[in-house]
């Protein structure tokens, strides 16, 4: 997986059928609440759910379907039944102007929402048929198997660069095997790993910020997730350390599912398969997802005219 | 200066290339710190506060010290402030004054520090010798020369290490109860936490040895630990502020429990508050007096075991000695009190250098 070609699959994931994805489609696909929103442009993706667990890594992505999403702030409500399926092996974006809760709608997806005081849900999140909410899985199980990438670069500051890749299985409690080994393929997955492999003894903030960002990145993969949620991962990052994370995140792709936050056009259309609009229509009303669909058409024939004044940056 | 005059000046005619072709190197400019001028402006107006003092010393005969030398202060800066208003703007006037203030005030507050250790060192050194740390006051009497404090340093290990044990895990504890699991009683733990605060440490030893009548030094401890642990909690839940929340999310994100997180990633990005703020403890427990007076008694005599008996200490030696009639014993005393300077001092340089140490390791600052 260390040397594939992200260009040879990126893209064009296997068809196969799932009778589990098949069952849940129907209720995935249709947002119910945004009536006007045509679902018919993701149509294409109940057909393209994953091959069998052929990941070299162990950890096998999963794709994650969210329905009937809602949250509350206290007793603001940032978002109204929104509803989407993210496909395994597939970079999902979440675009939208600011403060439509797109980053409350990722948050929700590992449970991160619950940890900010006063926050409520609503709705279910599947993860290979599984709620995250309910109690057969713990919540630290489901964070470690659906990883965060914050916004601003945070890796441990009391570690060094080796410690900060060990740390999540540290954390987690998990078995740790040949520290060596994880080391490198995490930080050699992540693209940092000739950068930083003769100093990984350094203190991880001695890197620079997008050197640290990945460091971010390498230490989510060690505790082998499943996806990967990344909030906005580039919007601290000068260009430069914006297409090594870029193309990090779509090298990923081919074994674990990503769903990437951020308010670069450009970055959507150069990074993800699937897109999903968000939008708050009113200063009194809650985000909803306006339209979803593969990321070519949202991009250049998107079915909602709102979804085509953001894309072509008439408003946001 | 626009930047194009600024890079034009910096090519000296110095900067010529050697005879390998390579380009010498450059001059730097010199950024910061004071100009001739400047000095110049420090210097008369020293001199005018100076003079001030010495002409009302003789002129009034007015020999109080520390009065002549506030109005020598006050003289200083206003004269500065108009031999500054004279040739610049009232808001570099102004910058200029502002700065030299702080940096009397800051030069006074050292000032006052190196002044008190060095009287300590002057009156405790002569008679510190390497009897004075091994010997007690058993035998003794009263006029004699020798003898020691050995007794007491042991009382003072004794008691502050067993308060240091308890209150470091204590005060910590309650320091993450407060600001990392946030529970229900947070509110109720911080007021009496404050509450504590601001008990005289002389009720503390009242209240145990009233309690548990009769004389040890655990007994101290105890007393301590009440004086130290709503300082140790209240200064670890300030440097438990300053840790980042993306740190905690971070660790959450990756699958943590909280009590991981507290344990692997705040403590240990805590750590160099955490030190500072136990050592502050420690000096504060080894300076106290009442609260041992009360609780250990005070000795003469060794006694290396603090569960039972009379003890002593450093701060209650010095305090016993220093009100008795004789000369050789106020010496002893201050050479007391210069060893616990010693000591505080040792704890507080050693434990830098070791955070230090560790920083640098991972090439934080």
């Amino acid at each position: 997986m260390l040397g594939t070609d992200p260009e040879s699959t990126w893209g064009q994931p296997t068809p196969a059928v799932d009778a589990l994805w098949a069952d849940t489609a129907s209720v995935a696909t249709i947002a119910p609440t945004v009536a006007t929103a045509p679902t018919v442009a993701t149509a294409p993706t109940v057909a393209t759910a994953v091959t069998g667990a052929t990941a070299v890594t162990g950890a096998v992505p999963s794709s994650l379907i969210a329905t009937d999403i809602s949250a509350w702030f206290g007793q603001r409500q940032v978002l109204e039944r929104c509803s989407l399926r993210m496909e395994a092996r597939q970079v999902t974006a979440l675009i939208g102007p600011s403060g439509c809760g797109k980053s409350t709608f990722l948050r929700i997806l590992n449970r991160m929402h619950e940890t900010i005081r006063g926050a409520k849900v609503a709705g279910q999140v599947d993860l290979d048929g599984t709620d995250i909410y309910s109690d057969d899985l713990g919540v630290t199980e489901v964070r470690s198997r659906i990883g965060m990438v914050f916004q601003k670069p945070n890796p441990f500051p009391s570690m060094s660069i080796r410690d900060n890749v060990l740390s999540g299985l540290k954390l987690s409690g998990k078995t740790i095997g040949n520290r060596d080994e994880i080391v490198e393929e995490c930080l050699t997955r992540a693209g940092l790993w000739n950068e930083v492999k003769d100093r990984l003894r350094d203190g991880g903030m001695s890197l620079s910020g997008g050197q640290q960002q990945r460091l971010c990145i390498a230490r989510s993969l060690a505790v082998k997730p499943r996806v990967l949620l990344m909030d906005e991962p580039c919007s601290a990052l000068d260009p430069i350390s914006t297409r090594v994370v870029e193309e990090t995140v779509i090298a990923l792709a081919h074994d674990v599912t990503i769903v990437i936050v951020t308010h670069n056009m450009q970055q959507a259309q150069r990074v993800s398969d699937e897109c999903a609009f968000f939008l708050v229509e009113d200063q009194a009303m809650a985000g909803r997802i306006v339209e979803h669909g593969p990321t070519a058409t949202m991009f250049s024939n998107p079915s909602d005219q709102r979804t085509l004044d953001y894309v072509s940056g008439r408003f946001g | 200066m626009t930047l194009l005059e600024l890079d034009r000046e910096v090519v000296d005619p110095v900067d010529q290339p050697d005879d390998d072709g390579r380009p010498a190197p450059q001059r730097q400019r010199k950024v910061g710190g004071l100009t001739m001028e400047e000095k110049a402006e420090y210097a008369i107006a020293f001199a005018a506060g100076i003079h001030l003092v010495v002409l009302l010393r003789l002129l009034l005969d007015w020999d109080d010290l520390l009065g002549s030398s506030v109005l020598g202060l006050i003289v200083f800066v206003l004269t500065h402030f108009l031999i500054v208003r004279e040739r610049s703007s009232a808001e570099v006037a102004v910058d200029k004054s502002v700065t030299a203030v702080m940096w009397t005030v800051g030069l006074i507050v050292v000032a006052v520090l190196a002044w008190m250790v060095v009287f300590v060192a002057i009156k405790g050194f002569p008679r510190l010798r390497w009897s004075f740390i091994v010997e007690d006051l058993s035998t003794v009497g009263p006029l004699d020369p020798g003898g020691g404090a050995f007794h007491a340093i042991i009382g003072t290990a004794q008691q502050v290490g067993i308060s240091t044990v308890c209150v470091i895990p204590i005060a910590i504890m309650t320091a993450v109860y407060l600001h990392e699991v946030r529970g229900r009683m947070a509110t109720v733990v911080r007021f009496v936490v404050d509450a504590l605060a601001g008990l005289p440490s002389i009720v503390a030893g009242l209240v145990v040895i009233t309690i548990f009548p009769g004389f040890a030094g655990y007994k101290a401890s105890m007393a301590l630990i009440v004086l130290a642990i709503p300082i140790v909690t209240r200064g670890a839940e300030e440097v438990l502020r300053t840790v980042p929340d993306s740190l905690r999310e971070a660790s959450l994100a990756l699958g943590a429990p909280q009590w991981r997180v507290v344990l692997r990633v705040v403590l240990p990005t805590a750590q160099a508050g955490l030190v500072t703020v136990g050592l502050l403890a420690v000096a504060r427990m080894v300076g106290e007096t009442a609260p041992v007076l009360l609780t250990a008694g005070g000795t003469n005599i060794t006694n290396k075991n603090p569960l039972d008996g009379q003890q002593s200490s450093l701060s209650l030696y010095i305090y016993e000695l220093i009100r008795q009639p004789n000369e050789a014993t106020v010496e002893r005393a201050w050479s007391g009190a210069f060893l616990l300077l010693l000591i505080v001092l040792v704890i507080f340089v050693a434990a830098r250098v070791a955070l230090a140490r560790s920083e640098r390791r991972l090439g934080r600052r």
